[in-house]
């Protein structure tokens, strides 16, 4: 028997109902009742947004405005009214040397978004450029069993938003391989379970920044013969261990709470202990599973950042943190720029795991 | 000797002897091929009785004997059909019956278990929901499917704790049928466990009530003999019937009222008048 697939059903497993109701709209199947409905499911938001935006923009504003005339006043006290005067029109002519620093207005934050997608666009140039330049001789240096060059230039935006996707992505595979058979290990066993207890309670409420020195401590001894990358292996292994217990503890939950009637069912069909876990405790107990990995990705995602601008490895982390160092004009629109990238992407990664967690799960009553 | 045989069982959730027993020196034996009910009130104490019967529990005290052999585990010979249909839902009704099958009959061709598994969705009717998971079924229909999952396994004796309690009274009818259609066809020796008298008249050699926990006992059994196939429409002009149900129903509602009568306590309250505020002010 074949399912029919259709918009409505998938849209509902990702968890974007309101797509079907942009869909009735502009197909005219629209009735009194569903128009309420899409004037909530659209309307609402989008008004939401430019409520939001306006706020930001007017709170921009005066701040931007305290900002200068605390400069325009400390240049008549210190410098005379003249060049208060100058310091005004310097500040009024949007030149750069003396703009007041401060929360930058949504319109600032565009044009940075703006300028970083060209910066991208040029270093993406720039790579082809120089693979192009270097393929004759890179395979050259193949053939005679040497390394082949590769571009070292600065990383752009985007390329650090893969750098990081990579790390959150090494960090959520190993909470994953570390935590959830532990889980099931510790869910089947009283003894292990109690064994365990203090050492997840302990370890759970840790800092990502304590675990990132400890993660730091043990790999910079281990890795101290090889010129392996040693940042991103310190921040994915810290990123992991922030993020694991979360996954650890339902799947330990999971597992020791499966319902006592697919426990009779096991004991009646005489299952034996392997076919006992695979068949019927692990996937009674897969919904509370994909829940724990849904918030471990969440907070990897979360914790990368913090992670990623400590360890000194690329990423969005260290973007954050360079530009605030840099001070640069357009320094601060970035870092807001970089703080909706995040949001967004942390939102995307949500909904994936999501997605998933809806496709495994079923009702605790289906059966019974 | 008997096939199934409850010999002075006890059975008590408490860790030594001394907690209220739920079971209280329980005898019962069955014969190869027969059909015995239990009646009894919720909370008696019924399904305590199916699990000493199926392995699933130990008694505290006494035996349970199948076939002359202490029961000590579960056993493929004895099929069970749960109250609540206990199919699980990630698994299609094909796969809940299939890993039933598989488990029972380890040694088979893969095709052959799928033909087995096939023959047993057919007997209860749900082959065009064969790919259907438990959510996407009615009452009725998993109920069918944990019928079918009991039988393919082939049991030597088929032990129901309240099969059809959760349905309602026409589908409830339609599955008596065919569970009892199923039970003439090979004889097997079955054990059902209900509340409802009529479906223990209709369906059973015997009924036996079980006396109300704590101490749940049984007590005296009554031969059902009216001749099978029984027919639902006539049975209720059949003298018979009519009298073995009012006896039953007597014994239960005596039990019942008794029950009642060693549960009334005097509740003593204290002497205690308001105060008079009154004449404070």
């Amino acid at each position: 028997m074949k399912q029919s697939i259709t918009l409505g059903k998938v849209t509902r497993i990702i968890g974007l109902g309101f797509l079907v109701t942009i869909k009735d709209l502009f197909t005219g199947k629209m009735e009194r009742e569903q128009f309420k409905d899409f004037l909530r499911k659209f309307i609402v938001p989008i008004a939401s947004i430019v409520l939001f935006i306006g706020l930001w923009h007017m709170g921009a504003k005066t701040l931007y405005n305290i900002e200068a005339s605390y400069k325009v006043d400390k240049a008549a006290t210190e410098q005379g009214q003249e060049a208060a005067d100058a310091m005004r029109a310097c500040i009024a002519s949007g030149d750069v040397s003396c703009q007041p620093n401060t929360l930058p207005s949504p319109l600032q934050v565009w044009e940075s978004y703006k300028s970083l997608l060209r910066d991208h666009n040029s270093i993406a140039a720039d790579k082809r450029a120089f693979k192009e330049k270097t393929a004759a001789l890179n395979a050259k240096r193949l053939a005679k069993g040497k390394d082949p060059i590769t571009y070292t230039g600065r990383p752009s935006f985007v390329d650090q938003i893969f750098t990081s996707l990579k790390t959150v992505f090494a960090g959520f595979l190993l909470a994953l391989f570390i935590a959830v058979p532990i889980g099931i290990v510790i869910g089947l066993s009283k003894t292990l379970r109690s064994s365990f207890n203090w050492l997840i309670q302990i370890f759970k409420p840790v800092s990502p920044v304590v675990w990132l020195l400890l993660v730091f401590m043990i790999v910079k001894t281990l890795t101290k013969d090889s010129n392996s990358d040693s940042a991103f292996i310190i921040s994915f292994i810290s990123v992991g261990l922030c993020s694991m217990w979360a996954t650890l503890v339902n799947t330990a939950m999971g597992v020791s709470s499966v319902d006592k009637d697919y426990i009779n069912v096991a004991r009646v069909l005489k299952l034996g202990p392997v076919q006992k876990v695979f068949k019927v405790i692990l996937p009674s107990s897969l919904p509370l599973i994909f829940t724990g990995l849904r918030i471990t990705l969440s907070v990897a995602w979360m914790v990368l950042i913090a992670i990623e601008l400590l360890a000194q490895s690329p990423g969005l982390g260290s973007f954050v943190w360079e530009e605030f160092q840099n001070g640069a004009i357009d320094s601060n629109s970035k870092i807001i720029v970089a703080m909706f990238i995040i949001g967004t992407i942390g939102f995307l990664l949500d909904r994936m795991m999501l997605t998933i967690q809806n496709m495994v799960s079923f009702n605790k009553n289906d059966g019974i | 000797m008997a096939y199934l045989e409850l010999k002075n069982v006890y059975k008590t959730y408490a860790q030594d002897d001394t907690g209220t027993q739920v079971l209280s020196n329980i005898n019962l034996s069955i014969e190869e091929g027969e059909f015995v009910a239990i009646v009894g009130f919720t909370g008696s104490g019924k399904t305590t009785l199916v699990n000493l019967i199926n392995g699933l529990l130990t008694p505290t005290r006494g035996q349970v004997l199948f076939k002359g052999e202490p029961v000590l585990g579960t056993s493929h010979e004895r099929g069970v059909i749960f109250q609540n249909y206990s199919l699980l839902p990630w698994l299609t009704v094909g796969q809940n019956v299939y890993m039933a099958v598989k488990e029972a009959f380890p040694k088979e061709k893969k095709s052959v278990l799928h033909d087995m598994v096939n023959t047993y969705v057919d007997m209860v009717g749900l082959t065009p929901a064969i790919n259907k998971r438990p959510k996407e079924l009615s009452g009725g229909m998993r109920q069918r499917v944990a019928v079918a999952r009991a039988l393919a396994m082939k049991p030597e004796m088929i032990i129901m704790d309240e099969p059809l309690g959760a349905l309602d009274a026409l589908t409830r009818g339609n599955l008596q049928d065919e569970i009892l259609n199923i039970w003439e066809k090979d004889k097997r020796t079955a054990l059902l466990i209900t509340n409802d008298v009529d479906e223990g008249i209709y369906m059973a050699d015997r009924i036996i009530p079980l006396r109300p926990g704590p101490n749940a006992t049984l007590g005296p059994e009554f031969a059902i003999n009216i001749e099978r196939p029984r027919d639902k429409t006539e049975l209720n002009d059949d003298p018979n019937f009519k009298t073995t149900r009012n006896a039953i129903i007597e014994y239960l509602m005596e039990i019942g009222n008794e029950r009642r009568v060693e549960t009334e306590e005097a509740y003593v309250l204290p002497d205690l008048s308001p105060k008079n505020f009154v004449e404070q002010f």
